[in-house]
């Protein structure tokens, strides 16, 4: 594996992403998920708003780096509440 | 009669999720572990951050390479769309000539991108290729290698040679779905030609458009092969795009880390502009359905 260069930053990043698909499968078998229409103009499931979070941060951060030199930990911080949100009304 | 649930059916997705993890997932993982760090060899790397990042995404000549491929994506889609529709509307709908058509239409898709390079670099030669020739010959001063201009203009009509077709093929079968009674009634109500293709077949196409469009734009943002071959990204740096841009990083200088940070930024960029566009052409599919 040392061929793919882990370092533990990537190692953490990667193994909540693994931690968070695997509670949203689990999530899905006790309770399949419902396609339902919040605030956007399509209807999403819960995978579905699952991975805007994820689109969503990525996008968040690079806009951050872009624009300002505040660190980016806050753009982290932005990103966990704009999750929230995502999947509570999107 | 009670439904037995066969667990032994996951066996069989395993294969594909092998292969997805060792083409796909692992490489991206790879990727971003190159991101965040600067690389001398395999024993010697140094953790650096989100340096590569900030590096890349503020980098002059990369804004540069972006509104270049935004403008080439914006080209080839105004024209490739309007004319993929026009000629599959000019063809016949049925019979040996919408037979014909359809294999010569397909020629273009069938030929490697790096042919298709070749064959423009030498058709669009102003000393010994026929459309260079031909230019020259009407007085123009052509000459992509020499002139920014004329390099765009050779790619662009390049990009429309070779994919207008997908559109087209696309667009005739949206047609073909069409049942003949829709026109009929038309006729009826006294419907002109502009009014049908308006009220009639635009709606029914919304789809198949709709995936042309997510085509041309996804394989238009990744453009490589074509002006690597025909112009080499110049003349200077005039049709340098994304991916060029990235080669020349990752492969002629050997910036593995930032060519991985600006793969990265690259990917999220495509992947939200398909989604995106997925997402608004998903409530028209779904209408079309109902």
């Amino acid at each position: 594996m040392s061929w793919m260069a882990w370092t533990p930053v990537t190692a953490i990043f990667f193994t909540a992403i693994i931690l968070a698909v695997i509670v949203m499968t689990l999530w899905e078998l006790k309770s399949p998920t419902v396609l339902r229409k919040g605030l956007l103009w399509f209807a999403t499931t819960r995978g579905d708003r699952f991975f805007m979070c994820l689109l969503g941060s990525a996008i968040i951060h690079i806009l951050w780096i872009a624009t300002t030199d505040i660190e980016p930990a806050v753009a982290t911080l932005v990103c966990l509440i704009s999750a929230v949100l995502v999947m509570r009304y999107a | 009669m009670r439904k037995r649930i066969n667990n032994r059916a996951w066996l069989m997705v395993l294969p594909v999720l092998f292969l997805v993890a060792m083409s796909a997932v692992i490489p991206l993982m790879t990727v971003v572990n190159y991101s965040v760090q600067d690389i001398f060899d395999d024993n010697n790397r140094v953790y650096v951050g989100l340096e590569w990042f900030i590096q890349i995404i503020r980098d002059p000549e990369l804004h540069a390479a972006l509104w270049r491929q935004i403008l080439f994506s914006a080209n080839v889609l105004a024209i490739e769309i309007p004319l993929g529709i026009l000629i599959a509307k000019a063809m016949p709908r049925r019979g040996s000539v919408a037979t014909g058509l359809l294999i010569f239409f397909a020629i273009p898709l069938l030929i490697p991108w790096n042919v298709v390079g070749t064959i423009w670099q030498i058709f669009a030669r102003p000393d010994i290729g026929m459309a260079g020739m031909s230019l020259t010959s009407l007085g123009l001063d052509y000459n992509y290698t020499a002139n920014p201009v004329d390099a765009w203009f050779t790619l662009v009509a390049m990009d429309v040679w070779h994919w207008t077709s997908l559109v087209v093929l696309l667009v005739f079968s949206g047609l073909r779905a069409i049942p003949e009674a829709y026109y009929e009634a038309a006729q009826i109500d006294g419907a002109n030609r502009w009014q049908m293709f308006r009220h009639i077949e635009l709606p029914r196409l919304k789809t198949v458009l709709g995936i042309a469009v997510l085509l041309r734009l996804m394989d238009s943002l990744m453009i490589y092969t074509e002006p690597f071959v025909l112009t080499g990204g110049g003349p200077g740096n005039s049709t340098t795009f994304l991916s060029q841009y990235l080669t020349r990083m990752a492969v002629g200088q050997f910036d593995l880390g930032p060519a991985a940070a600006f793969s990265l930024v690259y990917f999220i960029m495509i992947l939200t502009l398909c989604w995106l566009f997925y997402s608004l052409i998903s409530p028209a599919e779904e209408q079309t359905e109902r």
